[in-house]
């Protein structure tokens, strides 16, 4: 059969992190994929060694717009490993606050992002409204919406101020009874079903096998959670579910990140309401000559920070792995044999930066005709709309 | 296993490969080994221990790089760092890719950067650094020098 090969990436103006896929397709069906990843590549882990150490909490801290706590958070548990110190009881609840705010506004995009990718636009703006509001709580927490700077080696930057916290509970709470609304939307939704279900799945012996991490794991029955396993901050202080499913489908990706959503909203609600007296920074003075690593559960997975000390004020060696670097690989063993027109949403479902999706482009070597990223959406919506008049819903 | 039963254990085992043991804190352990041995540590942590592999990193120290890879074992909480010394006239290893596909990326990484062989790896091409990259550059080693003072320029940045 005649071979076509599909290049999607690496640019567009929409996206942050450029990717380029190169697919592989005989008629419909995916037979091979290629990544090629690095069009934004800053050199930031060299940046970092010509910085001091707090300096550098403020580089990493835009290595990513939507992470931009995981990395200081993973960061800054590196430097206090070289010492060791233990942060302030206060400091640990609020880290945990502001890391929680991040996982609710991340899977919020990620959920209307992907509802956009298969034709349901109500989902995309109901998810974004939402993600707008728990913006509104960090801004009030934080006075950022993004780019928080909370974090600094030893403790946090700013304090929670206590006449701030009812006016955050109640935000959260009103939320919630829109969320619930939206999770039945999404996760009783019998075309959505049709559409997700069985597509894209990723086994329990690949996820393991190419250190799958994050929701991507969990979906697959890898009841694995460095919040739970190797507890930090105040996770192991407040009362909340890890949440597992078992088809590894995209699918139970979408189910695992809503339910998230949900114990996040606990997690955050749990440390407000006990928060706890006293410093915030442990005021570290020196970093001695060593190693330190700090890994946490970033909303993609666990974010790993490896940094070296040689007794000066700048890092020797400091090394980021972000967890997008473990579970793009799997797109090996969950695109090929798949529909083109699947493809799309398998390779959002692991929460890449979006906008891989977004710049696609097919182009058929012997009939010359190129598609780009437009029409793969179309594509996309096009078979959701097929099967919505199939299942005759409306 | 507890952590004592595991260390304990990999004491044992590879009594000839382990070089030093460093005990740093409850929940790190750095163990050197010979370059040799990595296969048959590395597996054996990844697949009888049942650790995740979270990740390399390489560092060019002044007589010698060093390659740690770390892995977690979940169910006690405990980072086993497994330390390479190099040296610098004989800059390879033996890749682990064929054990767990998770390596692949991340010694390709190493590769690019450090200019580190990784003997067996199927798919050595680059991943980060741009395709118009010379060869014999690697931008984290000591003598790095800036190759192309209008490579900033010549971007359009």
């Amino acid at each position: 059969m005649e071979k076509t090969i599909i290049p999607i990436g690496p640019y567009h103006p929409l996206q942050e992190e450029p990717e380029f896929f190169l697919l592989t397709v005989e008629g419909e069906k995916v037979v091979d994929i290629d990544v090629h990843i690095g069009y934004n590549h800053r050199g930031i882990e060299k940046l970092s060694e010509t910085k001091t150490f707090d300096q550098s909490t403020f580089l990493i801290e835009r290595i990513c717009g939507i992470c931009s706590t995981s990395h200081p958070f993973a960061y800054t548990r590196a430097v206090e490993d070289i010492i060791p110190i233990e942060v302030p009881e206060r400091a640990k609840y609020i880290r945990t606050i502001i890391a929680e705010g991040e996982r609710i506004h991340s899977h919020l995009l990620w959920l209307g992002l992907a509802g956009h990718f298969l034709g349901y636009n109500t989902v995309y703006m109901w998810a974004w409204k939402l993600r707008e509001e728990i913006l509104d709580v960090m801004e009030i927490l934080t006075g950022n919406r993004n780019n928080y700077a909370m974090f600094k080696p030893g403790g946090v930057r700013r304090d929670i101020k206590s006449e701030d916290i009812p006016v955050v509970i109640k935000k959260i709470d009103s939320i919630v009874s829109t969320l619930e609304m939206l999770k039945k939307a999404v996760i009783d939704d019998p075309v959505l079903h049709a559409r997700t279900k069985g597509i894209g799945i990723l086994s329990k012996e690949d996820a393991i096998n190419y250190c799958a991490l994050g929701p991507t794991a969990r979906a697959s029955g890898v009841a694995r959670d460095l919040r739970k396993d190797s507890p930090y901050g105040a996770y192991d202080k407040v009362e909340w579910d890890m949440i597992v499913t078992h088809n590894g489908d995209v699918f139970d990706k979408v189910v695992v990140r809503v339910l998230e959503t949900f114990e996040s909203i606990k997690i955050i609600k749990n440390c407000l309401l006990n928060l706890p007296g006293g410093e915030i920074d442990a005021n570290i003075k020196d970093i001695p000559p060593g190693e330190g690593i700090g890994f946490i559960e970033a909303p993609r997975g666990e974010c790993f920070h490896y940094v070296k000390s040689d007794g000066t004020n700048r890092p020797v060696r400091h090394k980021v792995r972000a967890p997008t670097f473990m579970n793009l690989p799997t797109y090996k063993a969950t695109v090929i044999g798949e529909d083109i027109s699947d493809a799309t949403i398998i390779l959002a479902a692991i929460d890449p930066c979006y906008c891989c999706t977004e710049r696609m482009t097919v182009c058929n070597t012997k009939r010359k005709k190129i598609y780009n990223g437009k029409d793969l959406i179309k594509l996309s919506r096009e078979k959701t709309e097929i099967l919505r008049n199939k299942m005759g819903v409306k | 296993m507890t952590r004592e039963e595991v260390l304990d254990d990999l004491r044992k085992k590879f009594k000839d490969d382990i070089i030093e043991v460093f005990d740093k804190s409850p929940k790190r352990v750095y163990v050197e080994i010979r370059p040799d041995s990595i296969v048959q540590v590395a597996s054996y942590i990844f697949k009888d221990l049942k650790a995740r592999f979270n990740t390399a990193s390489g560092v060019d120290l002044r007589y010698h790089m060093e390659i740690l890879y770390h892995f977690l074992i979940e169910d006690i909480n405990l980072l086993i760092s497994l330390r390479v010394k190099l040296q610098k006239q004989k800059l390879e290893i033996d890749s682990l890719s064929p054990i767990f596909e998770g390596s692949s990326w991340i010694e390709r990484e190493i590769h690019e950067i450090l200019g580190i062989n990784f003997r067996g790896h199927k798919d050595l091409r680059k991943l980060l650094l741009p395709d118009d990259w010379p060869e014999g550059v690697y931008p984290l080693r000591r003598d790095y020098k800036e190759w192309d003072k209008n490579v900033i320029r010549d971007r359009g940045v």
